[in-house]
């Protein structure tokens, strides 16, 4: 975790509960970029097509239930027992169950590198270096959102196979970050 | 993309919210409850006919007391448990200690009856009907806490719901006082507490259905 992280979050939190919207949005993006990465590792390949829904939530979570942070606590908690209780409800809506331990987890959503500024710059440049065809995919599905079938035409191969290529896309690309993070 | 056009709009929705006096409200909602739970008493039991002697003793107040206590723990663990990573040790550890000290008392108290007045005290007149009535009285509060945390964010919802009947269920037992002829430390020690741990089992059922986040 990064030494001056809860400072600054909880100062950036401690202003948007004053009503300030430029805290409120750089806490935003922020809080968005760590929950895609935290949510990307335990969510697996099959089910990154929930990934940004399930950032999305969290987001909303974090703002309607906004008034329940305490500043006398710790932002980082706070924020991570949301995110832990979105992913803990997103599997019981699936009828699954695992087992998401307290601690060690926590830090994790915090471990992420600072990506704040050139995260987009980042994601381009580890795309990049993905073959062409994996890229697309991703790329596709992914970040414009397109359906399997749709990106599976415009690469020329089914629906079927377009899962099973963003899959091992996807693998990839998780292969890459964990690499840089390390 | 999506999240970006989400934030924009989070970031409109944007008004100045300071941080909820949560205690403040699950406050009222026991002056709401506790006010019910008395009406529902006053038509159903009425009031122990020796209530204005009973207001002299010691005894009446050590019941009020306890359940005040009690009621308290409960209010500092909903408190706690209402926001995400909210601990509710101090109010669990009052609850308990609480508990520990009656039943420490209660347990004096059956060393030093004789033997053959032992089941007398520690039954009293009304063992049967203690506990459930204390968590029929309680369902008021009960109900008024939980719907006030759905609305703010536990992420612990049995133990949160446990905290709302600790304290409904303490609430309820110091309306029942005013009804419980019973006059020893062993009656309370034992069939208060079993009222009020049922009363906290019945929020620790519901909880991990009501309090579910929408």
């Amino acid at each position: 975790m990064t030494a001056d992280l809860e400072p600054r979050l909880h100062d950036l939190m401690r202003r948007a509960q004053a009503g300030e919207a430029a805290a409120w949005r750089s806490l935003l993006n922020e809080l968005s970029q760590r929950l895609a990465i935290y949510f990307a590792r335990r969510l697996g390949a099959e089910h990154a097509a929930d990934l940004e829904d399930l950032v999305q939530e969290t987001l909303i979570a974090i703002h309607t239930r906004r008034v329940t942070y305490d500043v006398a606590q710790p932002f980082t908690a706070w924020a991570y027992a949301i995110a832990r209780y979105k992913l803990i409800d997103f599997w019981r809506r699936r009828r699954l169950r695992v087992h998401v331990p307290l601690e060690h987890v926590e830090d994790s959503l915090w471990e992420a590198p600072d990506l704040s500024g050139e995260s987009r710059m980042d994601l381009n440049r580890i795309l990049a270096g993905l073959p062409e065809r994996q890229r697309k995919l991703i790329v596709d599905v992914k970040i414009e959102g397109h359906s399997l079938a749709e990106a599976g035409a415009r690469a020329g191969m089914s629906e079927g196979a377009a899962k099973v290529a963003l899959h091992r896309a996807m693998t990839a690309l998780v292969a890459r970050m964990r690499v840089r993070e390390d | 993309m999506k999240t970006d056009d989400l934030i924009d709009t989070l970031v409109a929705d944007l008004a100045p919210a300071p941080p909820k006096a949560i205690g403040g409200r699950m406050a009222v909602m026991a002056l709401a409850g506790g006010a019910a739970a008395l009406g529902l008493l006053l038509v159903w039991l009425g009031v122990r006919p020796d209530l204005t002697l009973a207001v002299a003793g010691a005894m009446f107040w050590m019941k009020a007391g306890y359940a005040c206590v009690l009621a308290l723990a409960g209010l500092w663990a909903v408190e706690r448990l209402a926001r995400p990573a909210g601990s509710a040790r101090g109010g669990i550890m009052l609850g308990l200690s609480a508990i520990g000290v009656l039943l420490a008392l209660g347990a004096m108290q059956m060393m030093t009856t004789p033997e053959e007045q032992r089941m007398a005290v520690w039954l009293g007149a009304s063992w049967r009907q203690c506990p459930i009535r204390i968590v029929l009285l309680s369902i008021p509060t009960l109900v008024l806490t939980l719907l006030a945390l759905r609305r703010l964010a536990p992420t612990r919802l049995a133990l949160a719901g446990a905290a709302a009947g600790l304290f409904a269920g303490g609430v309820a037992t110091m309306i029942y006082g005013l009804h419980c002829p019973e006059t020893t430390r062993a009656f309370v020690a034992t069939w208060y507490s079993l009222g009020v741990a049922l009363s906290a089992g019945l929020g620790a059922a519901v909880g991990p259905f009501v309090l579910r986040w929408r």
